[in-house]
């Protein structure tokens, strides 16, 4: 439908002093954030010119060594064990995410509703230290003692996927962090997919229950297809979280700097490697690589913001129609 | 009026919102077979609610409650043991807003006839083109089969979505104010439709607006309150009502 555009109408707006005072203060907000957001990127640069000059930014990011004795630097194991960790968190977190999403949406009766997705949501405000001490001495533990000698019997036997389940099972490595990281997000994960899965509008899945579709086609078919690019966005802003997570990680991931394929071994990830090894930083060189790690991680995540944002986008645009 | 074939047979129908609120009283109706059916009336006066009733659609939110039988084939379908499935492939529904999913234009169509375990391509195809021709929309959709439906415009969806209703080769066709979201002209091409549709199918329509009830209706309820205030032809319930309420309300005296 086209709206006639009145032709030579102008509307003059009294220009208020308390608006334009009121306009300024917002406007200086909002470029706070802008201009510290520049800040940081360029403060994590300026204290890591030094390292990635040293080594060169590509053998920097590709060499899997991390000796401060022989003051040689690469981001690979951190790099490595971040990308794992967060990998094999989502794999986990995503589908019992969805299936909570999927329950509190279409699938539970009214009060129940609420009450769980309620419920969900508190997990998400237990600090992550205290994921990491539980992890530490309740889930470590019984990582070592029966879930991990249990694949090793199974899945250990299976060519090819053998190798990742070699080694004496510890309890303190990338699967145990991965299973902590993966309950840390399934929250978020959830709450951000059941609001994907409330956008798909009421009488579109009447439609499909008129045609005499079932609960599961309607949402199979209709309520997922409709919230795909919301669910997807949700999972990447998970990521985003995740790459970021250190407190509940740092517990049970054994700090080792090693690329191992195998998961029950120890690694470390940006996030730790930082946290622990500040205080130990004793030559510029040292402390510059540091920096270089966390700049890794700033472009790292943001890239995968961006790219959720893009998918939300594109959810909302849907939406719009 | 030569047939005067009866399709659905409303006893005593009266319907309960959970909560516990009444908003159909006590209705007596019958539906024509082939024959358009409006139902009209003010603002909450039910009219929605009754024709919700005929799919079993208020079956989708907790706490609702039918008294009385709608029978229809021979059973009652506000029955316990009512098969909602076959129910509702039997009687189709199409909304005020149009509500394509989000899919290919011949997917949408495709949609029930699949549900319903048509699977070979051949037949899919046959059975697509044919609802879309019924509905009017085949020169216009032809060449944009596999594109996505949000590219149609308004009035085409509705079409789309009439098509893929009829896809299925319902009895009975539900509408509750399928224009009041469109342009003149989409009104007036979906009015023609559904004047073509009722040689093949019982089409009952709520609507707001008295002339398109007048124009393309055979029989008309009007509503008020939740109960049927009065039930004829559409020819006299405009012309010669019998109850002073309906002539108030068809003359514009309120709603």
């Amino acid at each position: 439908m086209a709206f006639m555009k009145p032709e030579g109408l102008t509307v003059k707006l009294r220009k208020d002093p308390f608006d334009l005072l009121f306009q300024a203060l917002t406007a200086l907000a909002a470029l706070a954030v802008l201009a510290l957001v520049a800040g940081f990127f360029l403060a994590l640069y300026r204290e890591a010119s030094l390292s990635l000059g040293h080594f060169g930014p590509w053998r920097f990011l590709t060499t899997a060594n991390w000796d401060p004795v022989a003051e040689a630097f690469g981001a690979l194991t951190s790099l490595y064990g971040t990308v794992v960790v967060t990998t094999l968190a989502l794999l986990m977190a995503v589908p019992v995410a969805l299936g909570i999403a999927i329950f509190v949406t279409e699938v539970a009766p009214g009060p129940l509703r609420g009450l769980i997705g309620g419920a969900i949501e508190l997990l998400a405000a237990i600090p992550s230290i205290i994921y990491g001490m539980w992890g530490l001495f309740t889930l470590a533990p019984i990582m070592a003692e029966h879930v991990e000698p249990a694949l090793q019997q199974s899945l250990g036997r299976v060519p090819g996927l053998g190798l990742l389940f070699q080694g004496t099972p510890m309890g303190i490595d990338v699967l145990t962090a991965s299973v902590i990281l993966s309950i840390m997000i399934i929250p978020f994960t959830a709450s951000v997919a059941r609001d994907a899965f409330n956008l798909t509008p009421a009488v579109v899945k009447e439609s499909a229950y008129a045609l005499g579709a079932t609960k599961w086609e309607v949402l199979w078919q209709v309520v997922l297809p409709f919230s795909r690019a919301g669910v997807l966005g949700g999972v990447v802003l998970s990521l985003g979280r995740a790459l970021g997570e250190t407190m509940a990680v740092a517990f049970v991931l054994g700090n080792v700097h090693q690329v191992k394929a195998s998961l029950l071994e120890a690694a470390t990830t940006i996030t730790v490697t930082l946290a622990n090894e500040f205080t130990e930083a004793d030559t510029d060189l040292y402390l510059s690589s540091l920096f270089a790690l966390a700049l890794v991680l700033f472009v790292l995540s943001f890239l995968v913001l961006a790219v959720a944002k893009v998918f939300l986008l594109r959810a909302e645009r849907r939406q719009a129609r | 009026m030569s047939q005067r074939e009866v399709d659905f047979q409303v006893r005593a129908l009266s319907f309960y919102y959970s909560g516990g609120l009444q908003a159909l009283k006590d209705i007596d109706l019958v539906v024509y077979k082939r024959a358009v059916t409006a139902l009209i009336g003010p603002s909450g006066c039910g009219k929605t609610t009754l024709l919700r009733c005929f799919n079993r659609m208020h079956d989708l939110y907790p706490g609702n409650r039918y008294q009385g039988e709608i029978i229809f084939e021979g059973r009652n379908i506000l029955s316990r043991e009512e098969d909602l499935i076959r129910l509702r492939s039997r009687i189709g529904m199409v909304f005020q807003k149009p509500t394509p999913f989000p899919m290919s234009v011949f997917d949408n169509i495709a949609y029930g006839l699949r549900l319903r375990g048509i699977r070979r391509g051949s037949e899919l195809s046959d059975r697509v083109e044919r609802a879309l021709r019924q509905a009017a929309l085949w020169e216009e959709v032809k060449d944009k089969l596999h594109k996505s439906a949000y590219e149609l415009s308004g009035g085409q969806q509705q079409r789309l979505v009439i098509a893929r209703a009829l896809a299925v080769e319902p009895e009975a066709l539900l509408f509750d104010e399928p224009t009041s979201a469109l342009d003149p002209i989409s009104t007036a091409k979906i009015e023609e439709l559904l004047v073509q549709l009722k040689e093949t199918v019982t089409i009952i329509i709520v609507t707001h607006n008295l002339q398109q009830a007048a124009r393309i209706s055979d029989w008309t309820g009007f509503l008020m309150m939740g109960e049927l205030i009065e039930f004829d032809t559409t020819d006299r319930i405009f012309t010669a009502p019998r109850e002073k309420l309906t002539e108030q309300y068809v003359t514009g005296r309120f709603g």
